[in-house]
């Protein structure tokens, strides 16, 4: 039986496998057990028992989520499945591996997915700058129509589903499931107030599921080996395999497909092959640009949703960014704070003057010009833009490497302001 | 700039008319999204693919052609990082300044760029070859640096290979 169901097709030293290959490694079982009878309800039971937690960054179950949607004979007629392939954490590059390796694996798992909440249509929102991935997906989507899988009445289950493939024109907040409805339909990617949820009312007003490129590419393992082969999966609380990646200065920087509660040092040593010739680990963000950072004695940790969280952070991508002793800790915050300011949507205050503020302040120090009233101007923030004070999770996704910063690395923040300077630059 | 009078006129005109090619790729969008406004984002994408960028009369011609409310669509083509409003050169360079490229060197990687090409984020090189412009994290953080020129990713990119990469778009064939 397979351990790696997320990537056990991905081969970069061929082109992906068509849609003939993909079926015969096992692709579109769901589908065919959705033609032998399968119901909505039934699907909806299998991925709620498998405890699938989604892999954008929020960790919500993924049952759960679509159990929110109106079915049966009173819910609205037309329902919308939307898949975010609008990977632009920084440091985050899971999804990318998926679409551009095996694009057949997540249109077997739209074909899921929309199936169990009975969405007629699918959109794709892809990233505009993953050229790649848009040519995979564009030739994998054609042989999907071609063999009857996609279009009206698929396999004679009187069940239709057209995907479109929408190319994103480019911004952060388009992540935000709300805020990504709104540049679907065409406008300023704001996000939305919630309630109402996009379950309930989504895309054009229609119940919608925004679900996560990593989380659809779960469902057709779940479907066709079943919820005990998906729960044996795991090495911790979570279960089934996810995709993490190591960036930074380590040996054989990478992403694997893994256990979840793979414990960290694991992942860091055995596959990102430690720290490069004389560099220490000084941190790490565990989980892409939002998260709060770890240090080295959070190494035994297991990667799952809980254990992150009891420690103070967010497994979220599981892409994990590592901060060397040689790097400046400053500088690094510095370069995010940089980015949440620029990809701010611009709607509500906390957001739109406080990223800026930061990020002049994160100037300043690293001109010399820091003062040490800034350092708690920096720490007022962390609470003014905090989760609960802003309209979407973009602002206290910054606050999360900016406040875990200001705790574990104060003495390199002071250093700038008593040196005038950057310490580590010479 | 020399453009006679007769030849500006013309190519206003032309600008304030949405191409056959770019019409009939809007009709398509329309058959994909339920509502017109949606079909305006992808229209503003459509002329940007066929002109390079969007200019007011371009905007101006989208506006007209789908009914759209004209600062609407400005609205929308303004927030999106992938909409150029100002003319590009023949390849636009995306930099990736994200946190992962950050560590491995890329704000020295775009002092070599500018030295190279004599422009900063923003501009666009003297011979209309390249418009170099920063943007977020290209999702390709176990290679970084990374840069895209038009519509290629390139990894692992050092100092001493910038040249042999400029040297493959400069002067290409369209």
């Amino acid at each position: 039986m397979f351990n790696n169901p997320l990537t056990r097709n991905i081969d970069f030293s061929r082109p992906p496998l068509g849609l003939a290959d993909y079926e015969a490694s096992g692709g579109y079982g769901g589908l065919h057990a959705i033609s032998k009878g399968l119901e909505p309800a039934d699907v909806l039971e299998q991925v709620k028992e498998s405890g699938l937690k989604g892999r954008g960054g929020a960790g919500f179950p993924t049952g759960l989520k679509w159990s929110f949607v109106p079915m049966g004979e009173g819910a609205p007629q037309q329902k919308y499945l939307v898949v975010n392939a609008d990977e632009m954490e920084p440091g985050t590059f899971k999804d990318r591996l998926l679409l551009e390796g095996d694009p057949h694996l997540l249109i077997d798992g739209m074909i899921i997915a929309a199936y169990a909440i009975q969405a007629s249509k699918a959109y794709i929102f892809l990233r505009g700058e993953y050229t790649d991935a848009e040519r995979a997906l564009r030739k994998a989507l054609a042989e999907a129509r071609e063999q009857g899988y996609l279009g009206r009445d698929i396999l004679g289950t009187g069940h239709d589903l057209d995907i479109i493939l929408h190319t994103s024109a480019g911004r952060y907040i388009c992540g935000e499931e709300t805020a990504l409805l709104n540049a679907l339909e065409g406008k300023r990617a704001n996000p939305r107030a919630k309630p109402p949820f996009p379950q309930v009312s989504g895309l054009w007003g229609k119940p919608t599921i925004v679900n996560n490129v990593e989380t659809i590419c779960n469902l057709p393992g779940i479907l066709a080996w079943g919820i005990d082969w998906y729960r044996s999966l795991t090495r911790g609380s979570d279960h089934g395999t996810k995709l993490f990646g190591v960036s930074g200065k380590v040996r054989t920087p990478g992403c694997w497909e893994l256990p979840l509660g793979t414990p960290i040092r694991e992942l860091l040593e055995a596959h990102a092959g430690g720290m490069r010739e004389g560099l220490e680990l000084k941190g790490f963000l565990p989980g892409g640009g939002s998260t709060d950072f770890l240090l080295p004695e959070h190494l035994d940790l297991k990667l799952d949703y809980d254990n992150i969280a009891a420690a103070g952070s967010r497994l979220a991508t599981g892409t994990m960014i590592v901060l060397d002793d040689q790097t400046c800790p400053v500088g690094m915050v510095g370069n995010l704070m940089t980015f949440f300011s620029h990809e701010s949507c611009g709607y509500c205050t906390p957001c739109r003057d406080g990223l800026p503020w930061v990020d002049e302040i994160f100037r300043d120090l690293e001109r010399g010009k820091g003062r040490r009233e800034d350092l708690e101007i920096l720490e007022q923030h962390v609470d003014y833009m905090g989760p609960g004070k802003t309209f979407c999770a973009l602002a206290p996704g910054a606050t999360a490497p900016l406040g875990s910063a200001l705790r574990h690395f104060r003495e390199d923040f002071e250093r700038h302001v008593d040196e005038q300077r950057c310490p580590y630059r010479n | 700039m020399n453009s006679s009078r007769e030849q500006l006129i013309a190519s206003t005109a032309a600008a304030n008319h949405l191409l056959e090619a770019e019409i009939a790729e809007i009709e398509h969008e329309r058959t994909l999204y339920p509502d017109t406004r949606a079909v305006g984002l992808e229209a503003l994408k459509i002329v940007q693919k066929h002109r390079g960028w969007v200019s007011d009369e371009s905007l101006l011609a989208v506006a007209e052609y789908l009914g759209l409310p004209v600062a609407e669509l400005e609205g929308v083509a303004t927030f999106f990082n992938l909409i150029y409003r100002r003319p590009v050169g023949r390849n636009v360079i995306l930099h990736c300044n994200s946190v992962s490229c950050w560590i491995m060197g890329c704000e020295q990687l775009k002092e070599r760029i500018s030295a190279e090409l004599g422009i900063d984020f923003g501009e666009t090189s003297e011979d209309g070859e390249f418009t170099l412009i920063p943007v977020p994290c290209l999702g390709d953080c176990d290679r970084a640096p990374v840069l895209m020129v038009g519509a290629d990713q390139h990894r692992n990119v050092s100092a001493e290979s910038l040249g042999e990469i400029f040297a493959r778009y400069r002067n290409r064939q369209a």
